[in-house]
């Protein structure tokens, strides 16, 4: 009786989940699906406390205790801004909480009679996955807070080194389903962890969302795969539908960045500067209280904002200049590239933490067509998104990948730092445009000085 | 045999279901469908909390606990951090 209501509980915690992923799909019901989700969590999790099989809860409780306490104090002291790191810390820790499950259900399980070879790989699957979200998570998040350096690490032959890695794997598992004992579980965890910081170690900056989007994927699988260890069909669903949302996001990056999953695990970019830059051409430079004139003059205003606005933190400021236009009856619009940041929708929480609303942010299909009729599009930090080579020359690494047509409205001003090229190392044709204008300096203090002349003209 | 097999089946339409579900999400809201749905991974925490209750060799029992934790650093940062982002989309 007691174990028919946990599973009629898991059975209601699976519904309030499949209704909180549909309700995320909007803006207006998103809060919602997120407060759903943590009903449909809680409701499982009590569930579970009155399993027969639980004998004792002081360790419970100090898990509880523990992961809680950080768990909450992370949520609330994150800035917006590091919200990429954040996520990659979180993926990691619900890939690496699966792996540890399975390995010590695995564990508890092996020395009382002889396991089905299907289940065994279940539990080598588990350990697989888990494991290595946990370590490429960590390494990811490295890389995003800058404590490991953006720019791709990659060694001499790593190709080879990642497939052998692959296949010892395969091997361990192989052996821990012929013989099923703790030390090929054991040799399986730690390969695994060397596999995720292989894996993430050469993905460079840029690519990151990708990279971050397929993390989501694999901590979904991981739990799936748990589930499919501890024979429970709530962690199936809930893990299952995880795994196909990060892989819809991840094809999405992918594509966005013209690249295939496969050519960013595997094939590095941006390590190599261009040194075929553009000698004894020069770019035109504007000030900002000759850029508050035009602006101010301006129908049409689109502003593009790159990592480059997250570095500097220029969000708050972007959203004075865009009350000053809007004072002064200008049409302001933000346009966003897919994988403009560091993560999934990175420019999106900037802005809205900013307090820009969200209808005013236009995704790259719709604004496109609408750049001939913008006067002036404001450049804020981006630079391989808006970088023209990628439709024009064959010979560019950043060559198919879509971009934000920017190029195409009447003027086009760039706040940048220097004329260091973006994160993939090529020359920026954009710049030396006859309607392109450079502002120079920190995306900030720009701003701040071009609001500040708006309000005095 | 059959078991795992039944399990499959759940699974197969779980991802067609995930793949309908998530098709449309604007792309505004791709950073909080991450943290939210990755949130919802977390339920791997009802593994770990029957394995903390219920293991006797110490090794497995460590194991167990730290693996409730992590499971309820994800559970409960990952709720949290999308409710405070969500909390900032607004329309015009």
């Amino acid at each position: 009786m007691r174990e028919t209501l946990i599973q009629v509980a898991y059975l209601v915690a699976s519904a309030l989940f499949i209704i909180a992923i549909k309700l995320l799909n909007s803006p207006r019901t998103a809060r919602l699906g997120n407060g759903l989700g943590a009903l449909g969590m809680a409701l499982g999790a009590v569930a579970t406390l009155f399993h027969q099989a639980i004998g004792r809860y002081e360790w419970i409780v100090l898990g509880v205790a523990a992961g809680g306490a950080l768990g909450t104090w992370m949520a609330l002291r994150v800035q917006m801004t590091a919200m990429p790191q954040m996520v990659a810390l979180l993926n990691g820790f619900g890939g690496g909480a699966s792996a540890l499950v399975g390995l010590g259900e695995a564990l508890q399980k092996l020395p009382h009679g002889d396991p089905p070879p299907a289940w065994l790989l279940t539990v080598g699957l588990s350990i697989l996955i888990g494991t290595a979200t946990l370590s490429g998570s960590l390494i990811a998040a490295g890389k995003l807070h800058e404590v490991l350096t953006g720019r791709p690490i990659v060694l001499p032959g790593h190709h080879y080194q990642t497939a052998s890695w692959l296949i010892v794997n395969v091997g361990l598992m192989l052996w821990a389903i012929i013989a099923p004992t703790p030390l090929p579980l054991w040799l399986l965890t730690a390969s695994s962890l060397l596999l995720g910081v292989w894996m993430v170690l050469p993905v460079g900056g840029a690519d990151m969302p990708v990279i971050v989007a397929f993390l989501n994927s694999l901590s979904g699988l991981a739990a799936a795969a748990t589930g499919f260890v501890l024979q429970n069909y709530l962690l199936i669903i809930a893990g299952t539908l995880v795994g196909a949302s990060g892989f819809i996001l991840t094809t999405i990056m992918s594509k966005a960045m013209n690249r295939s999953l496969w050519s960013v695990l595997f094939e590095a970019v941006g390590g190599q500067v261009s040194t075929a830059s553009a000698e004894g051409r020069t770019v035109r430079q504007i000030s900002a209280e000759d850029l508050a004139l035009m602006l101010s003059y301006a129908q049409s205003v689109v502003i593009v904002p790159g990592y480059g606005m997250a570095v500097s933190q220029a969000q708050h400021a972007v959203k004075k200049l865009l009350d000053a236009l809007q004072k002064k009856g200008v049409d302001v619009r933000f346009a966003i590239h897919p994988v403009a940041g560091r993560m999934p929708g990175h420019m999106n929480v900037l802005l809205a933490e900013a307090d820009v609303p969200y209808d005013l942010m236009w995704e790259m299909e719709r604004i496109n067509p609408d750049f001939p009729q913008v006067d002036v599009a404001l450049v804020i930090g981006a630079n391989d998104v808006v970088n023209p080579a990628a439709k024009t020359d064959r010979s560019s690494p950043l060559y198919g990948m879509p971009i934000l047509e920017v190029e195409k409205a009447r003027t086009v001003v760039v706040l940048k730092r220097s004329m260091n090229p973006g994160f993939a190392g090529v020359e920026n044709e954009l710049f030396y445009k006859p309607n392109t204008y450079m502002l120079f300096g920190d995306a900030k203090k720009s701003l701040e000085a071009i609001t500040q002349a708006l309000a005095e003209s | 045999m059959t078991e795992v097999l039944f399990a499959l089946f759940i699974f197969m339409l779980a991802a067609f279901l995930g793949f309908e579900l998530i098709s449309k999400v604007p792309p505004t809201l791709h950073t909080p469908l991450m943290s939210g749905s990755n949130a919802i991974s977390g339920i791997t925490l009802i593994g770990a909390l029957i394995a903390a209750g219920s293991e006797e060799n110490p090794l497995a029992i460590i194991l167990a606990t730290l693996a409730v934790a992590l499971a309820m650093i994800n559970v409960v940062g990952g709720f949290l951090v999308t409710d405070r982002m969500l909390k900032m989309f607004r329309r015009k």
